[in-house]
């Protein structure tokens, strides 16, 4: 099941294989991510496929994908493990008085009363598997501090149970949509990737991958209209899961070409925000209009 | 320039000690994994060789285009270096002077260049970056400056991002080369004309270094937009990054149920410590009054593009320009985020230089206290941009200190150095008695008013 990749191409053809077309760069990192055994720090706008990038792998290498969705005020609890106080209360409630504590004590702190969280059951498996944290950016430094020891030995201490360390040796990806600096102590233990937009041709790659129907034509006008878009200053420019989200509607709709009614009508699938979508009505919308004009077809 | 010692990974070490220099973070772990990662790719291979460093070296998106910067550089110079130590005449420069070529043939060589940059072909641009230059740019009249040479080559040549619609429309340069295409065929010229003045000299020139950060605001409105932008995500993100450590933790008022019952099984169930929800802090409501008058206008405009592309750390913001009189701007941050943009909509919308376009502060204030002062509460925080000159007119320090009173707390920023406070005009102390003045003409002074700025507050000052 599990593919071993050799070099960086061979990833590039693994994570083709599955849907997922990466640049050259991603693919040289994910592969020194699976030789080395370096968690992965990826960042890069929103839509670029992060967290995609993840997915794919885990469909690649045959294993499981963990996740972890970091969040403002996310604790150990959650992310690495919790005692099941209910079940705990529980089996001291129902045990008999006469049981003394010691007992009680030894029984309440198994493994059965534990709760694993992501990190947990990723560095508990016996299979490898594709650890992902996604946004790390949303969580307080604390957190991050704490992640450290996981990433470095890939072990968790439980003060009750004792040690747990990793059998196999997971690959793992950090993903951060860059709202605030990361400290150097977790950066320092990872592969650095930046995803930005795709250039052209891999965008009309990527758009033809998930929307093979769609007209060559089209979906080459279809690229250069999002890059279009994108050189604007817009709040939130559209990601490339948009781009492909516009191809899907275009092919519903059977659209031949992209002319300016066309873009005015299914704008609203790449542009989310009332102030873009004027600026972009404006801008890209005219420059529609004058090609058309120009070539009469 | 000592000469770095030989071998790759004494190459690498020195590569490194750029980066360092550049203000790249680079510890040994970093170096350690540059090294295992070079074990897994072929590093005779440019691309991978330079992804591989860079995702083990430069570990974030500034530390990358530095890293891109220093690549090339000291590659290039490591290079050039073991020619010239070596003695190695590079072949490929018998082009010979080709300054005889006639005139048509001049243009069929311009046309040519023309068409590839359309085409957007790195070999031939590059070569062709190569034949121009022993073209037009023969070493007698050469300038010794490589960006003057690069510039007047590419006159030469005609090419131009702009349509040029004078020109016969089969020409390639009608519609205007594409612009990074122009700008890699500039590097490919300015690259080959570096190696041409290492190879006359014989040694290589010296290096400088890349520091952008502490340098002075900008002066001139429109002075290197991209530095401003630059700037403006850095200091965002480390913002981002301060504001968390002040947060929360500091007094607490909910009880967190459930951490409370976990804590109790230390007691057998029962809940003897009580454990409590951080507080949310609370945003501090922000108002900006800046002088654009001419002298500080650039300072001020930087400054507000500052704190709105920060907006989301406050609750509230609402930010005045003024000269003589004040006039709000809020909503022009709101719908504008280019920094050029904006100073040209303040300097044309704002009105706010009625008769002589000097700053009155007097009547700044008594404008101020009519449109806030309803507003203003002990948990505003007002921040004032401006180099405190009157003119000669009354300061009216009465009525800021009335606005003083009334906010929380009141910042000066004054973009001149502390050395020209109260000298000729300037009145800043008789303000600086009601607020806290900072000297704030650099970059990184600026940074640190931001810094103190987007600290939650923890009690409200009286």
């Amino acid at each position: 099941m599990g593919a071993e990749p050799a070099s960086s191409a061979d990833v590039a053809t693994g994570l083709a294989s599955v849907g997922y077309l990466p640049s050259e760069s991603t693919a040289l990192v994910a592969y020194l991510a699976t030789k080395l055994g370096k968690p992965v720090l990826v960042e890069g706008p929103a839509g670029v496929g992060k967290t995609e990038l993840a997915k794919a792998l885990s469909r690649y290498l045959g294993r499981k994908l963990i996740r972890l969705q970091c969040y403002e005020g996310l604790d150990e609890a959650k992310a690495l493990y919790e005692w099941n106080y209910r079940k705990q209360l529980l089996r001291i409630q129902a045990e008999a008085s006469d049981t003394g504590w010691e007992t009680v004590q030894q029984d309440i702190f198994g493994e059965e009363f534990l709760l694993a969280r992501p990190l947990m059951s990723a560095i508990a498996s016996e299979q490898p598997v594709v650890l992902l944290i996604d946004e790390i950016d949303k969580t307080d430094q604390e957190f991050e501090a704490m992640l450290l020891e996981v990433l470095s030995d890939f072990q968790i201490s439980i003060p009750e149970l004792g040690r747990v360390s990793s059998t196999t040796h997971p690959v793992v990806l950090l993903t951060s949509n860059n709202s605030r600096e990361l400290t150097e102590a977790l950066k320092r233990r990872c592969l650095y990737l930046w995803l930005d937009y795709p250039c052209l041709e891999h965008e009309l790659a990527i758009v033809k991958l998930h929307a093979p129907d769609l007209d060559e034509a089209v979906a080459q006008r279809l690229v250069e209209v999002v890059g279009m878009v994108r050189e604007l200053d817009l709040k939130k420019p559209p990601s490339i899961a948009e781009s492909i989200d516009w191809a899907r509607a275009l092919l519903l709709l059977g659209a031949k070409d992209i002319d300016a009614a066309t873009f005015n009508e299914t704008m609203s699938v790449i542009v989310k925000h009332r102030t873009d979508m004027d600026i972009v009505a404006e801008r890209v919308g005219l420059k529609l209009a004058e090609t058309v004009d120009a070539q009469p077809a | 320039m000592p000469s770095p010692p030989e071998g790759l990974a004494a190459q690498l070490l020195s590569f490194a000690e750029q980066l360092r220099e550049e203000g790249v973070a680079i510890g040994t772990s970093e170096l350690l994994d540059a090294f295992a990662v070079l074990r897994e790719v072929e590093w005779t291979y440019q691309g991978e060789f330079r992804e591989a460093l860079a995702a083990t070296l430069a570990k974030s998106q500034d530390d990358r285009r530095i890293f891109e910067l220093l690549f090339d550089r000291f590659f290039f110079r490591a290079v050039e270096m073991a020619a010239v130590r070596e003695g190695v005449e590079r072949p490929g420069d018998d082009t010979g002077d080709l300054s005889e070529l006639s005139e048509t043939e001049l243009d069929a060589l311009r046309m040519q260049i023309a068409q590839a940059l359309r085409d957007g072909a790195e070999g031939a641009m590059r070569d062709l970056a190569r034949l121009a230059i022993a073209t037009f740019g023969q070493q007698e009249q050469g300038s010794g400056v490589i960006g003057v040479d690069v510039q007047r080559i590419r006159r030469a040549l005609g090419l131009r991002a702009e349509p040029q619609p004078e020109l016969p429309p089969d020409d390639p340069r009608r519609d205007g080369v594409p612009r990074d295409a122009l700008r890699r065929f500039e590097q490919m010229m300015r690259r080959e004309l570096e190696r041409r003045q290492v190879q006359r000299s014989g040694k290589l020139p010296p290096s400088r270094p890349l520091g952008e950060l502490d340098r002075a605001l900008p002066s001139g409105p429109l002075q290197d937009l991209a530095a401003v932008h630059r700037v403006v995500t850095q200091l965002r993100r480390r913002l981002a990054t301060q504001g968390r450590q002040n947060r929360g933790y500091r007094r607490h008022a909910h009880v967190d149920v459930r951490r409370t019952m976990r804590a109790s099984l230390q007691t057998g169930g029962v809940p003897v410590e009580l454990r409590y929800r951080p507080r949310r802090p609370k945003r501090p409501e922000i108002y900006v009054l800046c002088d654009v008058s001419t002298s500080v206008t650039s300072a001020s405009v930087f400054f507000l593009s500052v704190l709105h592309a920060l907006h989301d750390s406050f609750r509230k913001m609402r930010s005045f320009v003024f000269i003589e009189r004040i006039s709000e701007v809020t909503d022009v941050f709101a719908h504008e985020r280019d920094f050029r943009a904006v100073s040209e909509r303040i300097s044309s919308d704002a009105g706010v230089a009625d008769i002589s376009g000097y700053t009155d502060y007097g009547r700044v204030w008594m404008e101020l206290l009519e449109l806030i002062g309803d507003d203003l509460h002990p948990r505003a925080t007002v921040i004032v941009l401006g180099d405190a000159r009157t003119n000669g007119r009354d300061p009216r320090a009465d009525l800021f200190g009335q606005v003083a009173s009334q906010a929380g707390r009141t910042f000066w920023l004054n973009p001149e150095p502390q050395l020209y406070w109260n000298y000729g005009d300037s009145v800043i102390a008789a303000y600086e008695r009601y607020c806290n003045a900072f000297e704030c003409w650099t970059v990184a002074q600026l940074e640190e008013f931001v810094k103190a700025l987007t600290r939650p507050v923890v009690s409200a000052a009286g």
